[in-house]
C-alpha cells in the first residue's frame, strides 16, 4: 500500500543506478539511521548497548566482510576469526608502539595488517577451490591461534597472550561509558556498509559475482580471476580486521586469543548463511538472529518457569544453529534477506497479487 | 638413535589413527562427492553412546560381564549410527541433490553442530572412559640394537593393527564387490550412476552408515586413549589435513598421508618446537597441506579435475 514505486520515474542512467532507487526505501533507509543515531541512545539502557548492540554492530560489519568472501566472491573461509585477531592484536600493537596514533588509525592499520595476512592466505585459492580452500583458511585459523600464544612480541611480551586497552579517546573526546562506545562503533559501521554496497554493486563486486558463479566461464569473459580472487580476500580481510579490532578495543576491552577461536570463524559463517548469502542487509540479520538467539534461549525457560541449566542451554543453542543452517541451506540459501526481500515484493503489490 | 625411533614410531601410531579418521572423510566423498565435515561430531557421538551404554546395559540387566557388555554396546552404538546415516540422507542429503559443492559442506557443518549438541544432551557432557580392555603398559622393542630397547605403546600397537585392518577390509570392498562398485560408480557421476540403475538413496545410506562405523571405531580407540569428551571431536580437524595431503578420493592417500603427518608433526614438534617456542603441531600439518596444495593442488593421489564451460 505504501510501498509502491509507479510515479517515481528516472530520466537519466545516474538515477536508474542510485543505491537505493525507490523513495520508500531511501526514507526507510534514513529512519533507521535516525533511529540508531537519536532514539537508541536516548532509550536504550546500559545493559542492552554493552551486551547486546555492541556485538551486534561489531558482528555485523565482521559478517559483512565474509559476505564479501563467501556470498559474493564463492571463496569459502573457515578462518574468519583469524582475520579478527590479526586486526585486534595488530592494533594494538601499532596502539602500544606509536602512542601517538589516532584511535581511528589504529583500528584502521589494525585492518591493513588483517588484510595483507589474508590476501597471503588467499594465494592458495588461486590453484585449489572449494573444500581445498575450506581446509586452507583453516589453516589459517591454526597458525594465527598459535602465533598469538606463543610469540611474545606480537602481545608485548604479555603472559598467555593476554592484552588490554585503556583511555580509549577520538578526536580529544574520551569513550568509555556504553553510549560513546556505541555511537563509535555505529559510525563505523554505517560508513563500512554503504562502502561494502557500494563496492558491491560496482564492476568489481560484479567480478566477484562471476568468478562466484562459474570461474572458468568468467574468465573466458575476460575477468582475471587472479586480482578478482585477491581483492575479495583483501576487502574482507580489511573490514574483517576493523572488524576484530573493534572487537577488542571497544567490546572487550582486554582480550586473549581464544576470544577468535575457531569457534569465532563458525559463528560468523553461520550468520552470514543464516542471514543470506550474497546480501549486505542480510549480514545485519544474521548478526542480530545470532546475537539474540542465546539470549533468548537463557530468557524464554525462564520466563515459563523451566529453567535450563547452562550445559543444556549451550547444547540446545548448537543444535538449533545446526538445523538452522540446513533447514537454510535447503529451503531457503539466501537466507532472512530473502524473506525480508519477498516481504518488500509482496508489499509492493499488495492488494493485487498477480 | 633409540629415541628418534620411539618419536617415529610415536608419529606412525598416532598417523595410523589420523588415517582412520581420515577414511571417514575419504569414504563419503569418494562415494556421494560431499566432504562431511560432521566426521568429528560422528566420532563424539559414536563414543559418547558406547562408553555410556557399556554401563548402562550391565547396570539395567545386572550382570558383570565387561566383554559382553562391550559387545552389546558396541552393536547398539553400530545400529544407532546405521539410524543417524538413514536420518541424514533422508532429511539433508535427499534435498540437496546437484547443489554445488560448498553448499553441501556447509550443510554437514550444520549437521556437525547439531549431532554436537544432540549427543550431549543424550549422553552429557562429562568425560567419559572407553574400556575395552586395551593393554596400557609400555613395551620395548629391540632391545638387542639400543640400549634399553625401543619404547612403543602396546594400545598404539593394537590400535594400529585394526586400524589397517579396516583400511584394508574396505579398500577390497572398494575392489571387488558390487556394492563398491556401485559406490565409485556414484562418486563419478551421480546422473549416469543413476541411469543405469544404481538407487543413489541407498548408496548415500550405505556409504554414510560405513562411515559411522568407522566413527565407531576411531571413537573406541581415541576414546580408550584420551577418553570421551568433547574435544574428541577437534581431533577430526587435526585429520583434515590428512585427506588433503592424500587426496580426496584415495583410501591408500588417507592411509599414506596420515602416517606422514603423524611422523612430521611428532618429528617437528620435537626438533623444530624448541626453536620456535613449542605447540607446533596444532599447524603443523595444515601448513604441510597448505604448502603442499600450491604445488599439487589435487593432493598425492587425487584425482585431477579439468573444467571446461
Amino acid at each position: 500500500m505504501f510501498y509502491r514505486e509507479n510515479g517515481q520515474f528516472k530520466t537519466s542512467y545516474r538515477a536508474d543506478q542510485q543505491i537505493f532507487p525507490i523513495r520508500q526505501d531511501r526514507v526507510f533507509m534514513l529512519l533507521v539511521l535516525a533511529v540508531a543515531f537519536l532514539a537508541v541512545p536516548m532509550l536504550a539502557s546500559d545493559y542492552l548497548l554493552r551486551a547486546i548492540l555492541i556485538p551486534f554492530l561489531i558482528l555485523s560489519l565482521s559478517a559483512i566482510g565474509l559476505n564479501i568472501l563467501v556470498g559474493y566472491c564463492g571463496q569459502i573461509s573457515l578462518g574468519t576469526g583469524a582475520f579478527m585477531a590479526v586486526g585486534a592484536y595488530a592494533a594494538f600493537n601499532f596502539g602500544v608502539r606509536f602512542p601517538f596514533l589516532p584511535l581511528l588509525v589504529q583500528v584502521l592499520l589494525g585492518g591493513l595488517c588483517a588484510t595483507i595476512v589474508g590476501v597471503i592466505f588467499g594465494i592458495p585459492s588461486l590453484r585449489i577451490r572449494g573444500l581445498y580452500l575450506a581446509v586452507a583458511t583453516l589453516a589459517a585459523q591454526f597458525f594465527v591461534d598459535w602465533a598469538f600464544l606463543r610469540i611474545p612480541f606480537l602481545t608485548n611480551y604479555s603472559a598467555s597472550g593476554s592484552v588490554s586497552v585503556a583511555n580509549l579517546q577520538v578526536f580529544g573526546f574520551p569513550i568509555q561509558s556504553a553510549l560513546s562506545r556505541y555511537l563509535f562503533c555505529l559510525s563505523v559501521v554505517a560508513v563500512f556498509a554503504l562502502l561494502a554496497k557500494n563496492l558491491v554493486r560496482g564492476a568489481i563486486g560484479r567480478e566477484w559475482m562471476a568468478i562466484r558463479d562459474m570461474d572458468v566461464a568468467a574468465s573466458v569473459i575476460g575477468i582475471r580471476p587472479m586480482y578478482a580472487k585477491l581483492t575479495a580476500f583483501a576487502v574482507s580481510s580489511f573490514i574483517v580486521g576493523v572488524a576484530g579490532a573493534l572487537w577488542g578495543y571497544l567490546h572487550l576491552g582486554s582480550w586473549e586469543p581464544l576470544a577468535f577461536s575457531l569457534e569465532r570463524s563458525f559463528q560468523l559463517l553461520f550468520m552470514v548463511i543464516i542471514g543470506g548469502l550474497g546480501s549486505i542487509v542480510g549480514s545485519f540479520f544474521g548478526a542480530a538472529f545470532i546475537v539474540l538467539l542465546p539470549v533468548g534461549l537463557n530468557n524464554i525457560p525462564h520466563m515459563l518457569g523451566l529453567p535450563l541449566s547452562v550445559d543444556t542451554a549451550s547444547h540446545i543453542e548448537h543444535m538449533i544453529f545446526g538445523g538452522l543452517i540446513v533447514f537454510f541451506l535447503i529451503a531457503e540459501p539466501h537466507g532472512l534477506a530473502k524473506l525480508w526481500s519477498i516481504a518488500k515484493e509482496k508489499l509492493r503489490i499488495w492488494p493485487f497479487p498477480h | 638413535m633409540a629415541f628418534f625411533l620411539e618419536t617415529l614410531f610415536g608419529g606412525l601410531m598416532s598417523g595410523m589413527l589420523y588415517a582412520l579418521i581420515g577414511l571417514g572423510f575419504v569414504l563419503i566423498f569418494k562415494a556421494s562427492g560431499v566432504f562431511n565435515f560432521a566426521q568429528g561430531a560422528m566420532v563424539l557421538l559414536a563414543a559418547l553412546c558406547m562408553a555410556r551404554f557399556s554401563v548402562w546395559i550391565p547396570a539395567w540387566f545386572g550382570f558383570e560381564n565387561k566383554f559382553l557388555a562391550n559387545l552389546l554396546a558396541m552393536i547398539v552404538t553400530g545400529a544407532m549410527m546405521v539410524v543417524v546415516a538413514w536420518a541424514i540422507e533422508r532429511v539433508v542429503l535427499r534435498h540437496l541433490v546437484n547443489q554445488e559443492l560448498t553448499t553441501l559442506l556447509m550443510a554437514t557443518l550444520g549437521i556437525s553442530y547439531f549431532l554436537d549438541g544432540a549427543g550431549q544432551i543424550m549422553f552429557g557432557s562429562a568425560v567419559y572412559a572407553i574400556d575395552v580392555g586395551m593393554p596400557k603398559d609400555p613395551l620395548f622393542l629391540l632391545e638387542g640394537m639400543f640400549e634399553g630397547g625401543v619404547l612403543v605403546n602396546a594400545e598404539d600397537m593394537i590400535a594400529a593393527a585394526v586400524a589397517a585392518a579396516l583400511v584394508g577390509a574396505l579398500a577390497l570392498f572398494f575392489q571387488y564387490t558390487a556394492t563398491g562398485r556401485a559406490l565409485r560408480a556414484v562418486a563419478d557421476d551421480h546422473q549416469a550412476a543413476q541411469s543405469i540403475g544404481i538407487p543413489l538413496n541407498r548408496i548415500w545410506i550405505i556409504v554414510w552408515a560405513v562411515a559411522g562405523l568407522v566413527a565407531l571405531v576411531a571413537g573406541i580407540i581415541w576414546g580408550s586413549k584420551l577418553g570421551v569428551q568433547f574435544t574428541l571431536s577437534t581431533v577430526a580437524l587435526r585429520a583434515l589435513p590428512v585427506v588433503i595431503l592424500g587426496g580426496l578420493t584415495s583410501v591408500p592417500g588417507a592411509i599414506i598421508g596420515g602416517l606422514i603427518i603423524g611422523v612430521g608433526e611428532k618429528l617437528s614438534e620435537v626438533y623444530l618446537g624448541p626453536m620456535v617456542g613449542g605447540g607446533i603441531e596444532v599447524w603443523f600439518a595444515y601448513v604441510l597441506a597448505l604448502v603442499f596444495l600450491l604445488f599439487r593442488p589435487q593432493g598425492l593421489f587425487g584425482e585431477k579435475i579439468i573444467d571446461r564451460v
